[in-house]
């Protein structure tokens, strides 16, 4: 996980060049208001006990001084804002032909994800996570399900809001490998905090080879424990909400899980991905998050389980 | 005598000063309970009903005290209301009782009430299925989201609370001030042959 600082997309790259560019210019400026400050505090006080007379030079040099100090403040704002002017130009003409185009749902607290094929067979859909090639154009679709949530990966590109009934859109152009958190930055309710997303950016063949895996099934299970796991899920609540491609469970309100066993963590970056804390969050979703619209399915320890060891086999 | 007078008339007029702050927050308080938010159900308000009460006549005692208990819990609470209304879509009961105005199942704004129009009545028709369509949802939802769904369902007929009820709908709503508010129900009439 890199550090949310570094600008590691196109777009990300020209708003930190316009932030750097203003905080030199702001930061100059503030060190030259504070320092005439400084000096004329001084001058006054070395004069204190003489008579203030102007001399018709000292006027003269004034003067000077202050149509320079002007034309100072106007090159600088001028520069600003002719450099915020390119740098939004920039930032709509980056990854205008788009290769990739996704579609980010956002629910209370997860996030959607689907790859939006013209061949309806090869979409994919998958949960809190986004893989991408290094140097693609991509463009996403940003909606709501429930209230405002904000799509926000530091590392590529700035905040922009879902809005419930409207569609958004934010281009994407990632320059390097990695993995990038992506956050809500629009407070949405109780689990706000716990409504996190991975972005990873991996080579054109590790992308490609994803894709291929998310366009499959997972293998129905062998062992007895994940069959008997497969018939749990099957025939209790967890397929009035969740999909498992390749099988019967097929409802959209809850996150897809046909491949969730290969995603780095579990309720939106609430947990680690592994059986501990999967056996954990299936037992008691409220304890871990308190509002979450995963309500407690009573069933028995060895249900459980073997619920657990079924969805495990989800790679 | 007269100082005792003037601090008698000063202490009644702050104390009527006081009076409607003391109001004020006494109704405030009332309302303290609205959104109680318990995400695991408390014990005893996650179990079924007593199955005789399926029909509309009550037996009385236990029954009775549940149903008060469980119109209690879910139906004075705005959340578990919430909670049912979004439900009530993602399970898709509009795809046949549209949003409570009726399609191919019956409308559920209105007094009429096949089987049964209180909140255990309605919990066992979610949970049993009823004939001509109804399915069972019974080990398909959890209980306690049955009773949240149970309550929207009789808020739609302007049962419960209005201080805790769903407002702002986009579709069609029942104006239950106009309705009857809070009577006991009665079950559907059979039509009566002497008009």
């Amino acid at each position: 996980m890199h550090s949310i600082g570094e600008a590691m997309g196109v777009h990300a790259q020209h708003i930190d060049a316009l932030w750097h560019a203003m905080l030199w210019v702001c930061g100059i400026m503030y060190v030259l208001v504070l320092g005439f400050l400084g000096l004329a505090i001084l001058r006054r006080g070395r004069r204190r006990d003489e008579r203030e007379v102007v001399h018709a030079q000292d006027e003269r040099g004034l003067s000077m001084t202050l149509v320079a100090w002007t034309g100072l403040i106007v090159a600088g704002l001028f520069g600003l804002t002719l450099f915020s002017y390119f740098t939004d130009r920039a930032l709509v003409q980056a990854a205008s032909q788009p290769q990739i185009n996704l579609k980010i749902t956002g629910y209370q607290w997860w996030w959607q994800v689907e790859y939006v094929d013209p061949d309806p067979s090869r979409s994919v859909k998958t949960a809190n996570e986004i893989h991408l090639p290094v140097g693609a154009q991509v463009s996403a679709t940003l909606a709501s399900q429930d209230v405002i949530h904000s799509f926000w990966v530091p590392n590529l590109h700035g905040k922009q809001d879902l809005i419930p009934g409207r569609d958004n859109d934010i281009r994407l152009q990632p320059t390097q490998a990695g993995t990038y958190l992506g956050i809500c930055a629009e407070f949405c309710g109780l689990q706000h905090s716990k409504m996190h997303l991975d972005v990873i950016v991996e080579s054109q063949e590790a992308y490609n080879a994803w894709y291929e895996r998310q366009l499959q099934s997972a293998p129905p299970p062998t062992e007895p424990l994940a069959q008997r796991g497969q018939q749990v899920f099957m025939s209790s609540a967890c397929n009035m909400c969740h999909a498992i491609s390749g099988t019967d469970a097929s409802a959209s309100v809850g996150p897809d899980l046909s491949h969730v066993a290969s995603r780095r963590s579990l309720a939106a970056g609430a947990l680690p991905n592994d059986a501990d804390s999967l056996f954990a969050w299936i037992s008691n979703p409220q304890a871990i998050k308190p509002g979450s619209r995963m309500p407690i399915v009573p069933l028995s320890e060895h249900d459980l389980e073997a619920l657990t060891a079924y969805l495990r086999t989800l790679q | 005598m007269r100082r005792a007078t003037g601090y008698g008339r000063r202490a009644t007029v702050r104390s009527r000063s006081l009076l409607p702050v003391a109001v004020a927050t006494v109704v405030a308080l009332a309302a303290c309970h609205r959104e109680n938010r318990h995400f695991t159900a408390p014990p005893g308000t996650e179990l079924s009903p007593p199955q005789q009460s399926m029909s509309g006549l009550v037996a009385g005692g236990e029954s009775v005290e549940f149903r008060k208990q469980q119109g209690k819990e879910y139906e004075g609470n705005a959340y578990h209301m919430g909670e049912g209304k979004r439900l009530f879509q993602w399970f898709n009961c509009s795809g046949c009782h549209a949003n409570g105005g009726g399609g191919s199942g019956p409308a559920l704004m209105d007094d009429r009430w096949i089987y049964g129009g209180e909140i255990d009545e309605i919990y066992l028709t979610i949970v049993q299925g009823r004939p001509n369509g109804m399915p069972a949802f019974g080990g398909k939802i959890p209980s306690q989201q049955i009773w949240q769904l149970a309550a929207y369902v009789r808020s739609m007929g302007g049962h419960g609370p209005k201080s805790a009820r769903p407002g702002r709908d986009d579709h069609m709503q029942r104006d239950s001030e106009q309705g009857r508010r809070d009577q006991p129900i009665n079950p559907a009439a059979p039509p009566s042959s002497t008009d």
